[in-house]
């Protein structure tokens, strides 16, 4: 305690007091005994890497939504839902739900029959070595790299709310994560991120509840941001006929097949980051029914990220800026609507469980960088190219230090961002290019038994150097942007999506091409592995409300009434 | 996830909300005896009292129900 009392500068945006200090102690000292107290139970490979598979689907489904529920997740959206209004919220639903319904309703099966431990792992099994070191080595780097920069702006905006020196968030908080994996496998940091997420909702559910009560109710609220800003940022859909008509730039096309038919899919079924949580389930219907429970509880997160983003616009006396005004100005950032909410509405305990619930959304989402990261590095590139045969307990030592490697070099890149913070931009970028292509390599894998080996290869690298290709094009001419984008009018965000379009595109079309001029395998040798050669257990003997499909279509009802209620 | 022998998660979690709820709860009755002088926005809900009261029986009804004591026995 006194340690975190000295790390304190005089200069916050959030004073704790004793009891807020306790809150986050006691949190720190909870994940950590819980780190311990499973250490006995990460003995063998299956244990460390995968849990022991034996998840249920809440557990499972809970820390599927938690690795990704990040707290630069949670203060980045509630700072864009300040920006552009409620069409922040697409990201939690079209560019979430459908893609959780299929990973959970069409791809599931065959990740999970194919006994695969990792993404890479079923690129192996169903293209060969070629497709899976591609996507090994580009996924361990890019995600050390990227748990580094997440590491730094989460150490800044402790610095900013509560005066914490950058280097002490940053150790304090990377010293537990790695302790706590490395003890415990991906079972702990399962186990934690479950409790994590129970945190950030009970840190962070107040806000919106008292929000409404203070604005007077949703149609208050929507005629004062009406006043405060614009009756377009309240939503969803009616604005976006036009690149110009709102406040994204951006067009519904782009929404649509940008976001929620690729970009969404890519990252929801193919990032190993989310996909493993559900490889550890215990069995096919608890790995089905683990994205639909994600998927349902995904459908609310904007109930507590968008929500005091669109109540900041019509409550918060200051305008809130761009980070480099606000730094000019002495004034404060979109990004901060998250604690600046939290200062308006709780003081001693309340505050420091927000702080909690912030710390803990950082913490899970290093976790699950981390812990795939490990799995990876140890079955995916030293077992496969490095070293074949060493046993079990071998693989198990070289998770536990890869755990401790890989948060050093997040670390180390958390300092490299400090000094040279363009940096950040481009890693972002760099991690942007391998998404939308390997969606397109693992959903032919999975449906179209035509596919080769050769064709599963080149076209994930040729969509990948596409879309490399596309955003140098626009690093170099902005004028390319109506090109890549269809309208010079289009933002970073627009252009993001027709990226990876486009890049899904020229994967698909490339492995195609190649797979009809190359030799398919045997539909023997693609059993498990693809639809049509693959005996998928059917679930005759459970009642029709324990079916992972009569879920998956509760969920997609309330996914288009929360549509059409905010159109 | 509650194995032979094992605590489960749902136990670790009962006990934080019931720790953190108490906190709250405590914090909430001290304001309410000495009001701050620069008091949040609808301070006048005293959020800190029902919150915390509400995680408090959360956190105890699932540290009485996943209680590896009795779980064992």
């Amino acid at each position: 305690m006194s340690m975190l009392l000295a790390a304190v500068e005089p200069t916050r945006l959030i004073h704790l007091s004793p009891v807020d200090l306790a809150i986050i102690v006691f949190y720190f000292a909870l994940v950590l005994a819980i780190g311990w107290y499973l250490k006995g139970r990460a003995n063998t490979g299956e244990d460390f890497f995968m849990a022991g598979r034996e998840m249920t689907a809440w557990i499972a489904g809970l820390s599927f939504l938690s690795a990704n529920l990040g707290s630069l997740e949670l203060m980045g959206w509630a700072g864009a839902a300040y920006q552009y209004g409620i069409l922040a919220a697409h990201w939690y639903w079209i560019g979430a739900i459908p893609a959780m319904l299929f990973l959970a309703l069409v791809m599931m099966p065959f990740y999970y029959i194919s006994k695969t431990h990792s993404v890479p792992g079923y690129l192996k099994l169903r293209f060969g070595e070629a497709s899976r070191a591609l996507s090994s080595i580009s996924f361990a780097l890019m995600t050390v790299l990227m748990s580094g920069i997440n590491m730094y702006s989460m150490a800044l905006v402790l610095k900013i709310i509560l005066g914490w020196d950058i280097h002490f968030s940053i150790w304090v908080s990377s010293i537990t994560v790695a302790i706590y994996v490395s003890l415990g496998g991906l079972r702990s940091a399962i186990f934690n991120e479950v409790l994590q997420f129970i945190l950030i909702w009970a840190g962070a559910l107040l806000i919106p509840i008292l929000g409404l009560i203070e604005a007077g109710g949703w149609h208050e609220l929507q005629a004062k941001i009406a006043v405060n800003a614009s009756s377009e940022y309240t939503h969803l859909w009616s604005t976006l006929g036009h690149f110009s008509d709102n406040p994204m730039g951006i067009h519904w096309t782009g929404i649509v097949f940008g976001l929620g038919a690729i970009i969404s899919f890519g990252y929801w079924t193919t990032d190993f980051l989310v996909v493993q949580r559900v490889l550890a389930a215990k069995d096919l219907r608890a790995a089905k029914m683990a994205p639909i429970i994600g998927a349902g509880f995904k459908m609310f997160v904007p109930f507590i990220v968008i929500l005091p983003g669109l109540l900041a616009i019509a409550l918060l006396p200051m305008k809130l800026t761009g980070e480099a005004q606000a730094v000019a100005t002495g004034g404060h950032s979109y990004n901060e609507v998250l604690p600046l909410m939290l200062a308006r509405y709780c003081g001693p305990g309340l505050l420091g469980l927000g702080i909690t619930a912030l710390i803990a959304g950082f913490m899970s989402g290093m976790a699950g960088n981390v812990s795939a990261f490990t799995t990876v590095w140890t079955y995916d590139i030293y077992r496969a190219l490095i070293k074949r045969d060493a046993s079990d307990a071998h693989y198990v030592s070289m998770g536990r230090w890869s755990t401790i490697v890989g948060v050093v070099i997040s670390i180390g890149t958390a300092y490299l961002v400090m000094d040279f913070k363009s940096i950040m931009d481009y890693v972002q970028a760099l991690f942007s290019f391998f998404i939308a292509p390997l969606f397109g390599t693992v959903i032919l894998g999975m449906l179209w038994k035509r596919a080769t080996a050769a064709g599963g290869f080149w076209g994930l690298l040729a969509g990948t150097l596409s879309s490399i290709g596309m955003w140098a094009a626009v690093k170099l001419d902005p004028d390319a942007l109506r090109y890549v984008a269809l309208s010079s009018h289009a933002r970073d965000m627009a252009e993001n999506m027709y990226r990876a379009l486009w890049s899904w595109i020229v994967c698909v079309i490339v492995t195609v091409a190649v797979s009809l001029l190359t030799k398919p395998k045997t539909d023997a040798a693609l059993e498990g592995l693809v639809y049509g050669v693959t005996a998928i257990p059917k679930e005759d003997d459970v009642a029709v409300w324990q079916r992972p499909w009569f879920w998956a279509v509760v969920v997609t009802a309330g996914f288009v009434v929360v549509n059409v209620v905010f159109w | 996830m509650h194995s032979e022998g094992s605590i489960s998660i749902w136990f670790f979690i009962g006990v934080s909300l019931l720790v953190n709820g108490l906190l709250i709860f405590a914090a909430g009755l001290y304001e309410l005896a000495h009001p701050p002088e620069t008091p949040v926005v609808l301070f006048h809900l005293h959020a800190s009292i029902w919150w915390g009261a509400i995680l408090a029986v959360i956190g105890a009804a699932y540290s009485i129900r996943y209680n590896p004591a009795k779980a064992r026995g």
